[in-house]
């Protein structure tokens, strides 16, 4: 599977994504987000960062990049297309996945390992994944409060669209595991087709053995099963 | 014709804003109890050329509803001016 990661001005975690897909013996190219050609990736992940200095509301100048028509298209006819942290907020001001991302109920930016769950193992990224273990991954966001209208999220429960959970080290999903206000600790969903996924936390940061945590390595793995 | 446009974007009334509540519990700090409650949004000023107010109302329409607000979170408003 060929990936692309678009990089906008401000993106950062762009290398990281490149090596774990790399580690996992995986082509990934960048994408500036200039030019207009997907050059041919199966797989689109716009990565965590500052896109445009998170100006207007996060995401919502790069949502008009030049690539992101044909990024929006590539998720339309049903390529895999995922947003991580940044890259969610992007998604959202796209339209591309409901609901949005608000500011931490803290007033802080969230810079720490959480816990997460996987909801449900009807996705590319959860297909095999263990829904009673908590996956240790940070996160680092200032605006990932996940909001959405009660009927938003009726149907994101319906169709089985909530994919992690915010939880505890044992698995429980409650208040004191949210770290930022998100409804029902959400901190990851994907669209109704299924191909398009957005999460807050950053796994592609905890997925090297140097750094004493491969919990996102487990999570990234599914992508390529 | 060219005018000016005065638009304001608000969390919508539904939505907690935190950061509101933070600058209302910095307010009572400061001894000012009277005031209820503190909503933050953004002010926003717009330069247009247009040939009629119609169409620069449009515009601004458009450019509000398209990318400075959100309608899932936020609510707009403006005035326009000639200048």
């Amino acid at each position: 599977m060929k990936f692309g990661v678009v990089v906008f001005p401000g993106s950062n975690c762009d290398d990281d994504t490149v090596g774990v897909i790399e580690s996992l013996g995986h082509q990934a190219v960048k994408l500036w987000h200039k030019e207009t050609s997907l050059q041919n990736c199966d797989f689109i992940i716009l990565p965590g960062g500052f896109s445009y200095g998170d100006y207007l509301r996060s995401g919502a100048i790069a949502r008009f990049s030049p690539i992101m028509d044909n990024v929006i298209k590539h998720a339309n006819d049903g390529g895999y297309l995922m947003g991580i942290c940044n890259g969610f907020q992007v998604l959202v001001e796209a339209h591309l996945l409901p609901g949005v991302l608000l500011r931490n109920n803290s007033q802080k930016f969230i810079s720490k390992n959480i816990y997460l769950k996987a909801a449900t193992n009807q996705s590319l990224i959860t297909q095999s994944l263990d829904l009673n273990n908590a996956y240790k991954i940070p996160i680092a966001h200032a605006e990932g409060r996940y909001f959405a209208d009660e009927k938003t999220l009726e149907d994101l429960k319906a169709n089985d669209q909530i994919l992690f959970y915010y939880c505890d080290e044992n698995g429980q999903v409650n208040d004191a595991a949210n770290p930022n206000g998100s409804l029902f600790n959400i901190a990851g969903i994907c669209n109704a087709g299924r191909n398009v996924i957005g999460m807050m936390p950053h796994p592609e940061r905890a997925a090297d053995p140097d750094l004493a945590n491969i919990d996102g390595l487990e999570i990234l793995k599914q992508l390529v099963l | 014709m060219k005018f000016l446009a005065e638009i304001n974007v608000m969390p919508q009334k539904e939505i907690l804003d935190p950061q509101g509540k933070a600058v209302r519990i910095g307010l009572q700090n400061l001894d000012i109890h009277q005031v209820a409650d503190v909503r933050i949004g953004k002010h926003i000023q717009l330069q247009i050329e247009a040939s009629s107010e119609a169409e620069a109302n449009d515009i601004v329409t458009n450019a509000c509803k398209k990318l400075l607000a959100n309608l899932i979170m936020e609510e707009f408003d403006f005035v326009l001016k000639a200048i």
